[in-house]
């Protein structure tokens, strides 16, 4: 079966007085039907302007400049603006990491919710409307549902918004959901009660997710697939269990190292030297190779092409696997 | 001889009116309410627990940043109040959770660095100003950044020069509130790192408030869980991770997912919100969230009881709860452990390289 979602030679810049900025630049991905990937990096590795791009709501100055998005092999790039609306909300759904800033603070949230549904959907009564945004707001497992919903958003702690958004986004049975950072701002008992949500949702609807964090506990507990994504480009990507496995790209190992383990006591964590370099300041080779332990002067040339390192596992390093490397690197 | 600092029934209740012109209390939020806990000399004691649950106020109100509604707070035996505030204010420093909101935009970070030694009257403009440049080099920055602003920085680079503008007046308790949660897990790490070296060098005391349990079992000695303005457990911190014994100790470490999907499925959500400090649930305060709740929990509120040597806990039935499942010693892949050994290795020489 082909897969849900391709992204292919995306590339997303920003308009400047020295030229065009890179956001995103050439990412290719793919999201298999009915499973999760997961894309994980820092702040400013453009993991949100890649979920963007997807949605084709990247804010001026910025623009796709070049590739393909194809849902269930439509090219998303080539539609009308009408024809992305009715994609919006329809067949791809988002829902982003602070949830009281993407609901309307002076409605009530089943409103919301049902305003949601009329954008789809022009027929249906007004009563049909509302017993189906109750029925939503049930399937996010919101108790009392018809009493929340006339509630309005600050009544509701950040667990209940994040549910309610949920529920907003599932309105209309999306194939795909886009969930950018969903638990960052919530409590970990919370993030634990949201993402079992998720998976529940999943398991029922087949939809396909496509997860952007910067937790590796999230990924590693929600993720089919996993992508790194480093400075615009992916780094490494592969299923989870083989990426966590056996890490390639010294970008993941660096993450791997800088995250505290409750399974292991180790005196000092590997922390990653330095800081992601801004978009405008990009290396001409490796992107990473200013940060990297294992870097020589090819790394400097060009950057390295995305290669398959194992079945189905593609990493974006010359000197993978490290241990390979190690006579240059002593 | 004394904790270095000791805390006893510290509590702090905002009331809550109603009305404007005749405001009467319709209520009381207990934001804290009864917390005691010690922390010995070079010893890091870390407050964990939800948003809300008073771990921010109770840090404010050791720095007496606002005023306890009740208890004492003791520093190296002397009892904090009127004269022997400003002495506490030099001897007790604080690193603030947001690098963006903490450092004057207008202010030089030489002279950030060297205000609390100008407030403390500690030493000349000279030697201050030799100061800034050697606790630049302490947190790792560069002599020649103490004459940019804030906005020049990144946000791991402003938290150092948080930590450095703490160190000044050589203190010796830290209070951390949320250090690391506004930074990048890469950025983390390199803070995290500091502020352990940091602690070795000068023998500091830290008092480290964080939600993240990940961070605490790599930074804390000892570990207390706060829920809705009371500690449920204290212990040291092998106990708290390998051993816990309050039912809300164990929910939180449940619900923290693992970087590693051999372990998937692990993560057991506890159900419900925490309740409003406003009207907080009769007895224990758990009790409508807990697993193993029964009636006696609902009447009465349990006492901090000593279970094990240094280990405290709230819970009415902790001796009868089932045996808790560590996560402790099971680790990485091989292969991963060992490509990480070899990154550390080859961060070593390139660091050794660079000179």
């Amino acid at each position: 079966m082909n897969p849900l979602l391709e992204i292919q030679g995306l590339r997303t810049v920003f308009r400047s007085a020295n030229g065009d900025i890179p956001a995103v630049d050439g990412v290719d991905l793919t999201v298999p039907r009915g499973k999760t990937l997961g894309i994980v990096g820092e702040s400013g590795c453009g993991k949100s302007m890649l979920s963007l791009s997807v949605m084709r709501l990247v804010p001026r100055p910025g623009r796709i400049a070049a590739g393909r998005v194809l849902l269930d092999g439509q090219n998303l790039l080539d539609l009308s603006e009408s024809g992305m609306r009715a994609v919006r909300g329809g067949q791809v759904a988002m829902i982003f990491q602070e949830p009281m800033t993407s609901l309307n603070p002076v409605h009530p949230i089943g409103l919301q919710i049902m305003e949601a549904m009329r954008a789809h959907d022009t027929r249906a009564s007004k009563t049909e409307l509302r017993d189906r945004a109750i029925a939503a707001l049930d399937r996010v497992r919101i108790p009392a549902p018809a009493r929340r919903f006339d509630e309005f958003p600050h009544q509701l702690s950040g667990g209940m918004r994040q549910r309610v958004m949920i529920a907003m986004a599932l309105a209309c049975k999306p194939k795909l959901l886009i969930a950018d950072e969903p638990t960052t701002a919530l409590d970990v008992t919370v993030q634990a009660q949201i993402l079992d949500l998720l998976k529940d949702l999943q398991a029922e609807t087949g939809m396909s997710i496509v997860l952007i964090t910067h937790d590796l506990g999230v990924i590693a507990e929600m993720a089919d697939e996993v992508a790194v994504m480093y400075a615009g480009r992916i780094a490494e990507r592969g299923t989870a269990t083989e990426l966590f496995a056996s890490p390639q790209h010294p970008y993941t190992l660096g993450l791997l190292g800088s995250v505290p383990r409750l399974d292991e006591s180790r005196d000092e964590l590997l922390a990653i030297e330095g800081s992601v370099p801004p978009p405008f300041a990009l290396p001409k080779g490796c992107r990473f190779e200013p940060r990297c332990p294992f870097a020589i002067a090819a790394c400097r040339n060009a950057p390295p092409p995305l290669e398959e390192v194992a079945p189905g596992h593609y990493a974006a390093c010359i000197r993978a696997p490290v241990e390979n490397s190690l006579d240059i690197a002593a | 001889m004394s904790a270095l600092l000791e805390v006893e029934n510290l509590t702090k209740h905002y009331p809550v009116k109603k009305g404007i012109v005749l405001a009467r209390q319709v209520g009381t939020v207990r934001a804290v309410d009864g917390v005691s806990f010690r922390i010995e000399r070079g010893e890091t004691l870390a407050i964990v627990g939800e948003s809300g649950c008073g771990k921010s106020t109770t840090a404010r109100l050791v720095l007496r940043l606002i005023e306890p509604t009740g208890g004492t707070v003791r520093f190296d035996g002397l009892e904090v109040s009127g004269a022997a505030l400003r002495t506490l204010r030099r001897r007790v420093q604080v690193v603030f959770q947001d690098p963006y909101a903490s450092l004057n935009p207008r202010l030089r970070v030489a002279d950030t660095i060297a205000e609390p030694m100008e407030v403390h009257g500690i030493g000349t403009a000279e030697s201050r100003a030799a100061r800034v440049k050697e606790l630049l080099g302490l947190v790792g920055l560069a002599p020649f950044h103490a004459q940019r602003y804030p906005h020049e920085f990144s946000g791991g680079q402003r938290q150092r020069i948080g930590i450095a503008r703490a160190l000044a007046v050589q203190p010796e308790l830290i209070i951390c509130d949320e250090p690391v949660s506004a930074l990048d897990v890469s950025i983390q790490a390199q803070v995290v790192n500091l502020l352990k070296d940091l602690q070795r060098r000068f023998g500091l005391s830290y008092l480290f408030i964080a939600h993240d349990l990940a961070v605490v079992h790599h930074m804390a000695d000892r570990v207390a869980v706060m829920y809705l303005g009371q500690i449920v457990e204290t212990a040291p911190k092998r106990a708290i991770f390998d051993a816990p014994m309050h039912p809300y100790t164990r929910a939180l470490l449940s619900a923290i997912p693992h970087p590693d999907p051999r372990r998937r499925g692990m993560v057991k959500p506890i159900g419900g919100d925490v309740p409003s400090p406003m009207n907080p649930p009769s007895g224990c305060r758990f009790h409508t969230r807990c697993p193993f709740a029964q009636d006696r929990c609902k009447a009465e509120m349990p006492e901090l009881r000593d279970l094990a040597p240094g280990h405290r806990v709230a819970c009415h039935f902790a001796e009868t709860l089932p045996a808790h499942i560590s996560v402790a010693e099971n680790g990485m892949s091989p292969v991963a452990s060992q490509r990480l050994a070899l990154y550390a290795a080859a961060k070593a020489r390139k660091a050794l390289q660079a000179g």
